[in-house]
């Protein structure tokens, strides 16, 4: 029997508790999510605030006593990043603390690691003026970097330059670390203005994933983590901008491989009837080794190492991405266009059809083996305001048929072609 | 089948030696989901010169090749292996390492048909020359993907710096140009010499029932006409202990420089216990100057010469050992030279305390904890351990015995500024 994924929801005012109790773990997980909509005018100020938080408080005034806490409490691990889903900006705090239970020393340390998370929330380092001006500064510095450092990984350039051409005018295109530009005009005092409006507005849950006593846990929780009470502000879902032709973006660098992204509008999202469809057109088509492109684009005309595609859930988009010599460009994109084709024409058999729902089925299940894993399945819920369990998730993938799949490619639609090449030819 | 229990860790382990050589372990882990499974040869791509099977001369092979090896294995006359996973609703991968080549699945369901599907697949090579020619042009672009990538061209020019004459400096995947002398009879060369049951080692993890598992793979090995293979007889030259290059600057198509300050290992031919103290011992060394936490970290940060790239790391293999340390930074030479003097000042012991390496063995304890989650891990490190003739399961016994004094003294012989190298990639000037 696989193990299901089950979740105790507590809401507490402005915070969502979601407690998962499973024993396979070692360690005790923590996830603190934030969403709000993602904007031109807050994605910078965003992307730095996570990072200001975690490098002191009142209590650890800098990073280095932080993390010595951490080191002490037998390597807790203290961790934020930033996620774009479809176009909320959500900032991720996670913590992971060993379960005592298989130390020698029996010293509880949950608690300890709440305790800090919520010293990282609530309890930042600040002057009269707002934050620590030396820290801000810092993490100014380290933000600028991140976003440059973009530029030199060749795979995630040709992505996000794909989504910025494809989503011109639509808030997705704004970078999840923000906008270079923008970082000089943050200081701490309307970084913590931003902050105060944060911890106001946003839709927060917190997830805990371990062997925990609930009882004694959310008495913990409520103790540590409290928020006013809130109506977080919503996205309109709807803003899809249709392509009227195909967009084709060339852009030329010192690079020894091509890199091929083509963006494709699904107009599904994560919720709606045909999303499980959806997915199962994707394995079809990308999203595994026995797809349509990679057995056609790599196994048969040998022109790739990797040729894959991928949905975004909550936007709605799918990305074909490959790497190809340079001069293999036209014969690579027709490859793709022809398999894009073959799908709509319901060029697949029976047997490949559940094939890649197996695969799919498996793919989920071995997500739930991690506790990141089984949080990101879970929030998909929270996004988009729906509930699907895991087993009816399951079910109706089971359920797909190929006359679903036909139905699904009616509905997708190329949008943009974007080609990073070398400086000859 | 022998079985080890793990009180502390709640984890048992079984074992046995198959009469064709082959080691099997099994850890069951309830809970979880999928079952993965790895088929791992001892063999990888610094394994370039040895007596092939049957002959007695050495022989030197085209750099690239264990690792194309491991790509072709997955082809069959009648098909590729992965349409045969999906079938089975599993998703099946392979990796090559210096040392290791290793194949693998997970799935949550039909384990024992996709174990079966595993090992028949990697003791079944077909190999043919229209499609080892047709291979040619996917691992060219795999390896043009590297070559593309500048922290793989800094991590790998950083050990290329260290060694004179060891196959570790050679690229693992080869290049366009040496993979293009690869011939269908040459890999089965490699394959006779280094797939023998006796030179594998199988490693399952997953919600399985040992016996179960037990008995399909003794069945599965059982009809196979394995004969007794002679111990393989690699080659390799002499390399000098100090660093064949000490400083190398890649100019790449980057915006911002990367540096990385590399050591070379003194500690060669170690084994079991010794290697594994060793190797806690440099890996806590480099928590206590370079972690999060330590002054060292904090001042780099402060001074942006680092940001959250910054990494280290310390590996040790029978015939070669290095670590390396630094990342993306603003100024490359100041950074270099504040690493080595980080290093050179811990050479006698004066940078780091008693109180530094409790916290420091605490973290790793912790740490090694949060690893056992992964199925993943524990498959691929305990073969790896079992390599060198360690046990994964003694780290947290191991680390606990460790005394401070023991550690400086590693320490003071592992480092030595003769044995320093820098890489640096940095933007190339308009």
């Amino acid at each position: 029997m696989p193990d299901t994924l089950e979740e105790v929801i507590l809401k507490n005012r402005g915070i969502t508790f979601h407690f998962i109790k499973t024993d396979k773990f070692k360690t005790i997980s923590l996830f603190l999510k934030l969403k709000a909509p993602l904007t031109k005018a807050d994605a910078t100020k965003r992307a730095l605030l996570p990072y200001v938080l975690q490098s002191g408080t009142n209590t650890y005034s800098n990073s280095s006593a932080l993390r010595k806490f951490l080191d002490d409490l037998y390597g807790a691990t203290l961790f934020v990043d930033l996620q774009k889903k479809g176009e909320y900006h959500i900032i991720s705090i996670s913590m992971d603390v060993a379960n005592e239970k298989f130390l020698n020393d029996r010293t509880p340390l949950l608690e300890k690691a709440i305790q800090l998370l919520s010293d990282v929330i609530f309890n930042p380092k600040t002057t009269q003026d707002g934050f620590d001006k030396e820290i801000v500064e810092k993490e100014k510095r380290t933000l600028k970097q991140r976003i440059r450092v973009v530029y030199d990984d060749k795979m995630r350039y040709a992505n996000l330059r794909l989504v910025e051409e494809m989503c011109k005018d639509e808030p997705y295109s704004i970078h999840v670390n923000g906008i270079l530009e923008d970082v000089d005009q943050i200081n701490e005092k309307n970084l913590y203005e931003y902050y105060k409006s944060v911890l106001k507005e946003d839709q927060i849950d917190l997830y805990v994933v371990g062997d925990v006593d609930i009882n004694q846990l959310q008495l913990i929780c409520k103790q540590y983590f409290q928020f006013e009470d809130r109506t977080p502000k919503e996205i309109d879902k709807n803003l899809y901008r249709q392509s009227e032709k195909e967009n084709v973006v060339i852009e030329r660098q010192d690079v020894a491989q091509g890199k091929l992204n083509i963006g494709f509008r699904t107009n599904i999202t994560y919720g709606d009837s045909d999303y499980f469809a959806l997915q199962v057109y994707n394995g079809l088509f990308g999203g595994f080794p026995h797809s349509k492109l990679f057995i056609n684009v790599r196994e048969k005309a040998s022109l790739a190492y990797y040729a894959a595609s991928r949905i975004e859930s909550h936007k709605g988009l799918m990305m074909v991405m490959t790497g190809i010599e340079p001069k293999n460009y036209d014969q690579a994109l027709s490859i793709i266009k022809e398999q894009f084709q073959a799908m709509n024409n319901g060029e697949f058999s029976e047997n490949e059809l559940e094939q890649t729902k197996a695969v799919i089925q498996n793919q989920m299940l071995e997500t739930l083996d991690t506790a990141r894993g089984m949080t990101e399945v879970l929030y998909h819920n929270v996004l988009s305001n729906s509930k699907v369990p895991e087993e009816v998730w399951m079910e109706k993938i089971k359920q797909v048929t190929k006359e679903d799949v036909i139905q699904v490619g009616k509905k997708i639609v190329l949008d943009t072609i974007y080609f990073l090449t070398g400086q000859e030819g | 089948m022998e079985r080890i229990q793990y009180a502390q860790l709640d984890e048992e382990l079984f074992y046995e030696k198959l009469p064709n050589g082959l080691e099997v372990y099994i850890l069951p882990k309830k809970g979880f989901n999928k079952t993965y499974a790895t088929f791992t040869t001892k063999y990888g791509s610094i394994d370039n010169q040895f007596v092939p099977l049957g002959q007695s001369e050495y022989i030197k092979v085209p750099d690239g090749i264990a690792h194309f090896l491991e790509h072709k294995l997955f082809e069959k006359e009648d098909g590729d292996v992965f349409q045969q996973f999906s079938k089975q609703g599993a998703s099946a991968n392979a990796f090559t390492s210096f040392t290791r080549t290793a194949y693998l699945f997970s799935s949550t369901s039909k384990v024992e048909q996709n174990l079966e599907t595993l090992i028949d697949f990697v003791q079944d090579p077909y190999f043919s020359e229209k499609t080892v020619e047709k291979e040619k042009g996917i691992i060219g672009q795999e390896i043009q993907m590297y070559d593309d990538n500048p922290d793989w061209r800094l991590y790998f020019g950083a050990i290329e710096n260290l060694y004179h004459t060891h196959p570790v400096k050679i690229d693992i995947a080869g290049t366009i140009e040496s993979i293009s002398n690869i011939t269908k009879d040459l890999l089965y060369e490699c394959y006779h010499t280094f797939y023998h049951p006796s030179n594998m080692l199988l490693f399952i993890v997953g919600p399985i029932s040992p016996e179960n598992i037990i008995n399909m793979i003794r069945d599965n090995q059982s009809k196979k006409p394995f004969k007794d293979q002679p111990e393989i007889k690699r080659f390799f030259e002499d390399e000098p202990e100090t660093a064949a290059v000490r400083e190398k600057t890649l100019p790449m198509n980057v915006q911002t420089p990367k540096c990385l300050v590399g050591i070379k290992s003194p500690f060669i031919n170690q084994t079991g216990e010794e290697m594994l103290k060793t190797e806690l011992s440099i890996q806590l060394l480099l928590d206590m100057l370079f972690s999060q936490s330590s002054k060292n970290y904090q001042n780099l940060y402060d001074e942006g010469l680092i940001d959250d790239s910054f990494s280290y790391d310390y590996t040790q293999e029978q015939s070669f050992g290095f670590s390396i340390i630094g990342g993306d930074t603003q100024d490359p030479e100041r950074l270099q030279k504040e690493i080595k003097q980080i290093l050179l000042k811990a050479k006698s012991g004066d940078n780091f305390t008693d109180g530094e390496f409790q916290s420091a063995i605490k973290k790793k304890i912790g740490t090694f904890l949060r690893a056992l989650n992964s199925p993943e891990f524990i498959a691929n490190q305990f073969t790896r351990y079992k390599f060198n003739e360690m046990d994964l399961f003694e780290v947290v016994p191991t680390l606990e015995r460790l005394q401070f004094e023991d550690v400086k003294q590693i320490v003071n012989n592992f480092i030595d500024e003769n044995r320093f190298t820098v890489f640096q990639v940095v933007p190339k000037s308009k």
